[in-house]
């Protein structure tokens, strides 16, 4: 496919929009599975379990 | 009957059992919505006669300022629902919802100055559509950072509530700034009165994108909506914790009287 002259520009903004989705995503990831394990830890350590 | 059903989607233990099970679902969905959209968008979206191919950085700038406005306007029902109600998801809904609105706003923001320095020859003007974009993120951004500096989560929920809906002026600014003002961005033609100016073969395809920019959102939103429940879980249980050991050590402590104390002094 030729983008033109103005590939750069196109290319750039998808280029741009995947990065943020993609940190927006594993982020998300990264943050549940933290708190699960800090969640995990406190509720072995207590001996509770919060439903 | 409504309001039963909306109480127990909304109560946190249902929600959680009930976003379990449909946010796998809904982020398969939007990833075949988005694949389609992207196939679209590159291969059978012809290039338009003025902007060449240049058009196709619209399939992500439109969806992405509706998200930027859509997680806002969410955001102000849910300050509604923490300042009246007092309703503790609604609080989880709004934390959630920022980072999220403030990620789309930004990839507003930047595909819009790649597409305008190509077309408009330059990446930025100070036009009233452009502005308040920014100052939408620019709230986001206050509005993250607060978060970060109330330490005390319902003084924050709170503090936060009335922000939010304060800065929701913005939003009737941002939509109709392109008929109020004389702008270099080009008034409304998707919503307008007299239908879309777009023709079917770049309008269908760009719905598309913004419904599947919209589910891929809203599912971002639900995941993020169960960490932060998660993390209001663990705050407790340290809270508790600490507790639990400070009341031990003082125990231990009026038990057995330290070492230096002089004998007969402790308690």
């Amino acid at each position: 496919m030729d983008l033109g002259q103005h590939a750069g520009f196109i290319v750039g903004a998808y280029a741009f929009t995947a990065l943020v989705i993609g940190c927006l995503v594993i982020g998300g990831l990264l943050d549940q599975r933290a708190q699960k394990r800090a969640l995990a830890s406190l509720q072995g350590e207590s001996g509770e379990r919060l439903s | 009957m409504w309001t039963a059903l909306w109480h127990r989607l909304a109560h946190p233990g249902h929600f959680m059992r009930w976003s379990g099970a449909a946010t796998p679902w809904l982020a398969g969905l939007s990833a075949l919505l988005l694949a389609v959209g992207l196939y679209l968008t590159w291969f059978v979206v012809p290039p338009d006669y003025q902007q060449g191919e240049t058009v196709r950085i619209m399939y992500i700038h439109v969806p992405a300022a509706w998200l930027g406005v859509f997680f806002y306007g969410a955001m102000s029902l849910s300050a509604i629902g923490t300042l009246v109600w007092r309703h503790p998801l609604a609080d989880v809904a709004q934390r959630a919802a920022a980072p999220i609105g403030a990620a789309f706003t930004l990839i507003c923001l930047v595909t819009g100055s790649l597409w305008g320095k190509p077309m408009w020859g330059t990446y930025w003007v100070w036009d009233a559509r452009l502005t308040s974009m920014l100052v939408l993120f620019l709230i986001y951004c206050g509005i993250i950072a607060l978060w970060r500096t109330i330490e005390d989560p319902n003084r924050a929920a709170r503090a936060i509530a009335i922000l939010t809906l304060v800065g929701a002026v913005n939003l009737p600014i941002i939509k109709f700034s392109v008929n109020w003002w004389s702008t270099l961005h080009q008034p409304a033609s998707i919503l307008r009165m007299g239908g879309s100016t777009i023709d079917p073969s770049m309008l269908y395809p760009l719905l598309e994108m913004i419904l599947a920019f919209t589910l891929l959102g809203v599912t971002l939103h639900l995941y993020s909506m169960r960490t932060e429940i998660l993390r209001r879980r663990v705050r407790v249980l340290t809270i508790r914790e600490a507790e639990r050991l400070d009341a031990g050590a003082a125990t231990a402590s009026m038990v057995t009287p330290p070492r230096s104390m002089p004998v007969g002094q402790g308690a």
